[in-house]
Order: C-alpha cells, then structure tokens, then sequence
C-alpha cells in the first residue's frame, strides 16, 4: 500500500473516482478491548480487513468472534468500557484514529453509513419516519426543514418504500420489521455515504423479507457506487452477495478470499468445519442424511491470554506447533491463517454442487411405515382464536385474531414432523396447543388417541408425561434462582414420580444422556452457554420419558457449530428412546435436516405436508417454493440460478385474514378462484392449492399407497 | 488439553477448561455478598447505619442525661458549656442526649412503618397480580385512588383526629406506604406469571400454587427486599415531615424531625447547634438506607446476569 498523499488532496480526489488500487477502507493490526467488571476481553486482536470502492466484504463469525466490534470499532460505537487500542483504521487513506475528532465525526456521519440487526431498536420510536431519515442531513449538511422532507422522501423511494410521502409521517411502530430496516437503510443512504456497514442486517427478518432486503442492499450499491461490509453469522447470506468474504474467530481474521474461492475450497481448518456443521452439508454430500459434523467445545474466553491458533483446542488437525506458534494470515489472494490448512482444491475442478438425491430413497424409516401404528399425536381441525380486545374499561371486543385455522396433522411413533413458517404463521401456536398450554378454539388434540381436552385432574396431569416442550431460549425457560438438580427434578416432583433416591438415579441417567458432567448439578442456569443449556433443556423434557417432544425452534439462539452439537444429540436420542419430535422451526434446512415429514404453515393454515424430501425438492405450493427459494444457500450464486417463485410484501393481517386461500394476496399465480378456499388434497404429499407447481410425483403416492 | 475425546457428545463440561465447570462453586446467597460487599457506598452505608443506631441505642447507656425533667436554668447552653458536648436546648435538655433519644424514636418508626408497609404493599400487590382480571382492576384502583390524595394531606388530617405515639406514627404512615410496594409487586408478579419456566412448569402439569411457591415468590423476594430499604429510608422521612408539621410524637418523646422543627425557630438566634445536629442525622441515616438499597440491588441482579 502506497503512502497517503496530503489528507485534504486526497480527500478531494476521492469525492470524484478513487484510484483503483486504493482500498477505500483499511484496517491494519486493530486492537479492541472492552473493560468489563472483572478484567478486559481483548474482542479484536490484529484485525487486518480491506474495502476495495463498491465491494461487497462479507464478514463471517460465530457469536464472539469479533465481526460486530469490528463494525462498531470503525464507526465508533463501542460499547461503554471498550476503546481501540492499537493499530489504524485507514479511511480513503486516513487514520481515523489520528485525525482530530470533528473531521472523524464528519467522515463517520457523512461518508459512511450503518445498519443495526434490530430495526425497532435502532429507531427512535417518538420520531417520525421522515425527521429520523433526514436528522442526517440536518446534523451534517445544515438543510432545512423542507428541503430534508423532500430528501427523506425521495431516499424513501430509492429503497422501495410505497407511498413514501404517507410513510414520512407515520412512527417507526406502525411499520412491519422489514419496512423498518428498509427505513434504517435509507437513514444510512441519505447522505450518499461511500461505505455502508450492515451488521446482521436480516437476523431478526423472516427468510422472505430477508431476501428482499438483501436483494436491495446489493441494488443500491450498485446505484450509489458504495462498498458494503455485510457482518452475519449466516454463511448463506454471505454466499450469495459477497464479493470477498472474511472468516473471524476468536477476535481475528482467519481466512479471506473471494467468495466462490473460499465455499469452493475453504482453506483454513475452522472454515471447513463451519461448513460441515452445516444441515445444509449432510444432506448435500450423501444424500441421505448424514451426521453433521460438529466442533467440539466452545470459543475460548477473550479475557484470557492466548498463545498460538486460537482454533487449536477444538481443531481435529491440532499438532504441537498450532498451540504454541501465532499464525499470520499468508500473502496472496486467498489468505489464510493455518498451519495445516485444507488442501487447495484444483482451479479445474467443478464446484461441489447439491447432489439430487438418489432415485429412490432406500429408506424404511419410522415415517413409512407411520399409518399402520396408532399416531402419537393427531391434530385434527384444530382452531385457536384470540380475542384482540380494544383497552379500557368496557374492553370492547376489536375482532379475533386467528391464530391457528384448521390444522390437522399426525405424527406417528419415533417419527420428526417438522413445522415451518415464517413468524405470525400460527406454527409456535399448534405446538403450544399440542402440549396443552393453551386450549383449542375448535378441533381436537389427540395423544395416543386419547383426546386431551376430555382429560380432567389427575389425568390431565398425567398427560403431561407424555408430551414435553423444549424452548427456544432455555434460558428463559429455567427459573434462575433454581439450581440445576433442582430445575431437573422439577418434573417429577408435579408428577410425582418416585423418592429423593430414585430421582437423583433418574438425574444422573438424564445426565449421562445429554452427555453433561455430574458437576453441572450444583450450578445456576446463567454459568452456562447456550448450547449447554439447551442440553439441559432437554434433558429436563426427558426427564418424565415422553413419547413426544415438541421442540419450539430449539436450535435457532445457537451458532452453528453448537447447533450442529444438540441437532446430533436429539437424533441419537431419538434413535435411543424411539422418540417422536414435532420440530418447529422457522430455519428450512435445519427442518430438512430432521424431519421425516414436513408441514409448511402460512397464516393459520397448512398449506403443504409430505415427505421431507418431496416437499423441499418437489415443493408444491408456490409458498413453499418461495421459502425454499428464499432460504440462503452455501452454494455460491445459487440464488440467482433459481428460477423458483418470487413473492414480495409483507404477511398480511391475522386480525382479518384474506378469505380463500390465504396466500392468494402474494402469490404470482393467484386467479379468482384462488377466492374458494382450496382443500389439502393429496396422497402423500398434501398440498392446498388450486394450480399446484407439480402433480404429486409418482414415489410419493405410490409410497403412501403401498403404506396404506 | 492433549486430545479432542471424540465421544458421542463432544462440547460437554469436561471439554472446556474455560468453562464454568472449573470455577470454583458458590451459591447464589454468596455471590450476592461478594457483589454487595464490593460496593464501596453500599459498605458505608452498612457502616453508617450501624454507628448511628449504636450511638442511638447504646450511647444512653454510658451517656446519662435526664431528658425527663426541664430545667430552665440551663438552656441554649453553646456546645461544651457545663458538661453538655452539644449544649441545651431551649428548655434545657442535654443536647446529645436528645439526639439519642430522638434517633431512637425516628429509627423505630421508620424500620417498623418501613416494614409494615412492605409487608402489606407485597401481599396486596402479589394477589393481584397473580390472581389478575376483575380481581387485579378492582385493586388497583383502590392502590391508585389512594395515591391520587396527597399524602401530607392525609397525614395532618389523620394527626389531627388520633393522639400522636410511636405507634400510632407506625400504623399511619404504614397505611398511607404500602401503595408503592403493592404497584411494584403486582408489576413484577405480572411479568413472571408469564416468564417461559412458569410455563415450563405448566407443560410438566404444574399448578398455580407451585408456579407461586418455587418461582415467583423466590424470584420476586429480590425486589421485594430492595423496595424495603428504600421503604425505610423513606418513613424517616415521613416521620421527621411529620414532626416538622408538629405531627410528631409529644414531648417528652422526641425524634429528630421534631428537633429540626424546634431548631428552626432559633435558626437567627444563632444557636446552630440545634438545628444541624438533628438535620444531619436525618441525612446520613436515610443516605445510609439509599446506600444499602443500592447495593442490594446491585447483589441481587448482578449475580443472575448471564455470563
């Protein structure tokens, strides 16, 4: 890298073309820590990143690894207690850190721009949409109060707000999520900035949003001629809109590249297993479902010192020299920090594309067989309505929202019925219902052919046996002034299950199974990590021997490779106990990953179930093609290959759901029949929908026929 | 670690040397010591409190004054005049004495009202928030139309029909402190009525009576605690605004709201020690009790914050 001319020459020049070999954005050796109560966790150590002007840098990590304290060094943002404390952060040139802090604030104001993961946080709930947009032109620019309106409504028009000049002046509450970070987006646009840093800018975003809103970041930096740095933990998302990706672990830089280099041969060894952890991975290089590759142990503890590959205790490569030698990152267009890393795949060879799975799958599996047992759980038209009342005294009733409208599945002995959706579709609803939580409107819940709302008193309680629930977040789920023993002997204390001595038996064994030390029992919810409560979590609702558990997105808090690790575990313990899972989940390939067969809910209402497979290779209903077409893919450029079904706008209302079809509102082929609700018809692969995407293939019916 | 055992299960406990298996194991009650003890204010506050009671109710015992009898051939002695280290007041009783009586009186009332309306703003503010619909509008509105009265009001009101004692104060302002523990509460048994282990605990078959017994009260006795100090605190207050208002308990008695009232009115005549000894009091000892709240606050969040 050439010396910097005279800062205010260079400044100048840059306004009109930058050199072509001058990064626009530079980070060399960076260094960040945070002072916390109890010493300071080093987040950043020896940070080198370059933004070459209008690329897109992708930034990848696990939680911890550092990607958004990179994001918050160069904008300035830290945290309270964390500071940059060593290195350079060269903007068009400039250290940011040397330059007097007005000229910094300006250049941070002005000529970059920042996106935050949760749009409803990031905006200020008692401004109006159009002051928020334009408060940086008034900051900045000095504009007055109408030329900024004016402005505010024309960058609303850029990232493709209807009627603008209305959105102005609504509050950020009465926006959808994924309108608020079109409107967080153009607050970072509308000073033209020439680098925009999205940190996890999709993460609280349905998949169908999420598209959408990555399909307009990628538009306007072609349009405004800006570098992005797009920091996710998603792998997915960086593949398919990435220019360079950058792989941090553990506060550093491991591995970059150009992203088809990097997913076609990834070279260092932590890269690769993030790859192999994926669910997406098992399923592509067998076929069949595989055992996911999954990282042992946990990142290491930022606040300790740390000598040679910060990867070295978790790595499968590990020698000698990776735990005491520092490993720089190598020169080069791929650049990577290992010792030992993956073998270059040949330039000749083609990209490992998504194998199509082989003709006829040699399965017998639990879900084959399904109808000739009696089902575990049947759903049957099932209907729950909540009343939306209005507040104040008389509580008049302002309609009903309908949650869940008519559901019927079955999911028979040892079997993974997966559920998927997008959030508001009524799918945590069913589970909540199924394990009797909350009653039905209308319809029937039955467990073993027992139907639970006939229960009463001690039968009701001892239905509670059969059918366990497994959070999300199993930290919330724990009651954190419990003691781990306690929290596992919870249940069978309701239930009333055997003395002090046969409890602590059935503890141990609880443990033993979710592969948790005895030491674990004396310790409180919050020492541990997610993935180690979510082990408790299960253990909890496998304490009572369910024949069922309804896991409610149980993977969806946790980093890949932990996810990897609890997915193993339910599957080996499915196998072990013969359990049967309603997974619930929001994530398409984790639910491709586990379920046998799969139901996709829109709205309240089934709109597709089959066998896994059927329904994500051979979807159905076009809502189910374009949540499969939507979900991000390691495949680099896959995205744009897809010639699937495209869907734009938001969920609608399920205070006043469309009649008919409920998807008939978005759906590219909808007609006016689509106004007559259509029945789930099918064999084996159910699917309601007037102009189904494709007859129902032949295996699939003459499977179910042969079942029958 | 030399080798990744490749178990079944890898990323369990004995994997991680960084991980909370290692440390050492202490239960939550010392974890919230530790954190309380390394506020520095909340220390000062405890040690405040402390000398201030001791002083209060030990110090008669080595310091023999009568603060029964007036003697009027010595009053507004100066600070160390005739063996009185704070001089006299305007009917001649000892000073220091005074401050110690009066101290007891104060600290009394306001430990006992300061309980008493904790005690009855909880139970009031649990059941509704519990119990909720009908039950929690209807109890709330009684907690807010009192509120809506002014309590200075009331107070003089009430003073004026009952004779002031010990405890009566403790009864009245009781009755009048009890509306903000009781909103508090019932907030917080509302948000954990609906916190996803009570839910947990409902899809094991759990009932109400236990979802109150293991988790709410447990988890809502924190705040509980917290509010209390800061209940206390606030009915020194109360007592020395009574006294001010001429409220207070009669003389002989005296607590230091009622020494501050009596002050003031020598404020011009010059006679200083009247009116800071006792006004400083009621500064320390209901810093102390803010200092206290604070650090059991810190003690009791700090030690459930996720790692």
């Amino acid at each position: 890298m050439s010396e910097s001319t005279d800062p205010t020459v260079r400044h100048s020049s840059t306004a009109g073309q930058p050199a072509a070999a001058q990064p626009l954005l530079e980070l060399r050796d960076l260094d960040t820590d945070i002072a916390l109560r109890r010493g300071t966790v080093h987040a950043l150590d020896g940070v080198n990143l370059e933004v070459m002007p209008g690329e897109t840098l992708g930034v990848v990590g696990e939680s911890g690894s550092g990607k958004t304290m990179t994001a918050l060094s160069i904008m300035g943002l830290l945290p309270p207690g964390g500071r940059v404390s060593g290195g350079q952060i060269l903007f068009e040139g400039r250290d940011l850190r040397s330059l007097p802090a007005d000229e910094v604030r300006r250049i941070r104001g002005v000529r970059m721009g920042m996106v935050f993961q949760d749009p409803l946080t990031s905006l200020n709930p008692t401004m109006r949409i159009g002051v928020q947009v334009a408060e940086p032109l008034r900051v900045h620019e000095r504009v007055g109060r109408a030329e900024a309106r004016e402005r505010a409504i024309e960058i609303l028009r850029r990232v493709g707000m209807p009627r603008p000049d209305r959105i102005v002046d609504n509050y950020p509450h009465e926006l959808s999520g994924g309108m608020r970070q079109r409107v967080a987006i153009a607050m970072a646009l509308v000073c033209s900035p020439r680098l925009l840093i999205a940190d996890e800018p999709t993460t609280a975003l349905d998949v169908t949003t999420q598209r959408q809103i990555l399909e307009l970041i990628d538009d306007l930096r072609e349009e405004f001629g800006m570098a992005v740095i797009l920091v996710t933990h998603d792998l997915g998302v960086i593949a398919g809109r990435a220019d360079r990706v950058a792989v941090m672990y553990a506060g550093r830089v491991v591995e970059t590249a150009a992203t088809e280099q990097l997913f076609r041969s990834p070279r260092h060894r932590y890269t690769e297993a993030l790859m192999e952890a994926l669910p997406e991975s098992a399923i592509r290089e067998s076929g069949e479902h595989s055992r996911l590759y999954s990282i042992p142990g946990l990142p290491p503890d930022l606040s300790r010192p740390m000598a040679g590959c910060r990867f070295a205790p978790r790595c499968r490569h590990v020698t000698d020299e990776c735990r005491t030698t520092d490993v720089a990152l190598s020169i080069g267009e791929h650049r990577h920090a290992c010792l030992h890393p993956v073998p270059a795949a040949p330039a000749t060879l083609p990209p490992r594309v998504r194998v199509e799975p082989a003709p006829e799958p040699a399965d017998s599996t639990a879900g084959a067989d399904q109808p000739a047992a009696t089902p575990v759980l049947s759903v049957q038209a099932l209907v729950k309505n909540y009343a939306a009342h209005g507040r104040g005294l008389l509580r008049r009733s302002a309609g009903q929202v309908s949650a869940v409208a008519g559901v019927s599945f079955e999911v028979g002995p040892g079997e993974t019925f997966g559920l998927v959706g997008e959030s508001g579709c009524g799918k945590s609803t069913v589970g909540r219902l199924a394990v009797g939580l909350e009653r039905p409107t209308a319809g029937q819940i039955l467990l073993d052919g027992t139907d639970i709302a006939s229960l009463t008193g001690r039968e009701r309680r001892r239905m509670h046996r059969q059918v366990q629930l497994m959070f999300q977040d199993s930290y919330a789920a724990m009651n954190p002034r419990m003691r781990v023993d306690a929290i596992l002997a919870e249940p069978l204390e309701i239930q009333k299950v055997g003395d002090g001595a046969a409890r602590r038996a059935r503890i141990a064994t609880l443990l033993d199974q979710v592969g948790l030390s005895r030491r674990v029992l004396e310790r409180y919810p919050h020492e541990f990590s997610g993935g180690q409560l979510q082990r408790i979590g299960l253990a909890r609702s496998l304490a009572l021997q369910p024949r069922l558990i309804v896991g409610d997105e149980p993977v969806s808090a946790l980093d890949v490779s932990i996810q990897a690790q609890v997915l193993n575990l339910m599957r080996d313990l499915q196998r072990e106990l013969g359990l049967a899972y309603v997974f619930i989940s929001h994530d398409l390939s984790v639910v491709d990953y586990m379920a046998d067969r799969i139901g996709v809910m829109y709205l309240g209402k089934l709109v597709e179930v089959g066998p896994a497979r059927d329904v994500v290779r051979a979807a159905r209903h076009p809502y189910t093609q374009a949540l499969i077409d939507a979900v991000p893919s390691i495949t680099p450029n896959a995205a744009t290959a897809r010639d699937g079904v495209t869907i734009r706008g938001e969920l609608p209302s399920a205070l006043n759901p469309p009649t008919g079809c409920r998807f008939r509102t978005r759906c590219p082929l909808a007609q006016e029949i689509c106004a007559t609700e259509p029945p789930l018809a099918g064999n084996g692969h159910q699917v309601a929908c007037h102009f189904p995407l494709r007859p129902e293939s032949s295996k699939a019916s003459a499977r179910a026929g042969a079942a029958a | 670690m030399t080798t990744l055992s490749q178990a079944v299960r890898p990323g369990t406990a004995p994997d991680q040397p960084a991980d909370a298996a290692e440390a050492p194991v202490r239960g939550l009650w010392r974890q919230g010591l530790v954190v309380f003890c390394e506020n520095r204010l909340a220390l000062v506050g405890l040690g405040l409190f402390v000398l201030l009671a001791g002083i209060c109710f030990l110090g008669p015992l080595f310091y023999h004054t009568d603060q029964v009898h007036t003697d009027l051939t010595a009053v507004h002695l100066a600070p160390g005049e005739q063996g009185n280290p704070l001089g006299t007041d305007g009917v001649g009783y000892d000073q220091l004495g005074r401050l110690m009586l009066g101290g007891q009186t104060s600290i009394i009332v306001g430990l006992a009202a300061g309980i008493l309306a904790t005690a009855l703003g909880t139970l009031w503010g649990a059941v509704a928030g519990f119990v909720g619909g009908w039950a929690d509008s209807a109890m709330m509105r009684v907690v807010d139309a009192m509120m809506s009265i002014p309590s200075l009001f009331l107070f003089m009101l009430l003073a004026a029909i009952v004779t002031p004692s010990v405890s009566m104060l403790i009864l009245i302002i009781g009755a009048f402190a009890w509306l903000g523990p009781a909103r508090l509460v019932r907030g917080e048994a509302l948000t954990l009525r609906s916190r996803e282990y009570v839910q947990a605990m409902r899809a094991m078959g759990g009932t109400g009576g236990r979802a109150v017994r293991r988790h709410i009260v447990p988890n809502a006795i924190g705040t509980v605690i917290v509010n209390a100090t800061f209940q206390v605190a606030d009915a020194i207050l109360y007592v020395a605004y009574l006294s001010f208002l001429g409220l207070g308990v009669p003389p002989p008695a005296a607590n230091w709201g009622g020494m501050l009232s009596d002050g003031l009115a020598d404020t011009y005549s010059g006679h200083w020690w009247l009116l800071y000894p006792p006004g400083i009091a009621i500064i320390l000892i209901v810093l102390a009790f803010n200092f206290i709240g604070d650090g059991l606050r810190d003690a009791f969040e700090v030690r459930l914050r996720r790692r």
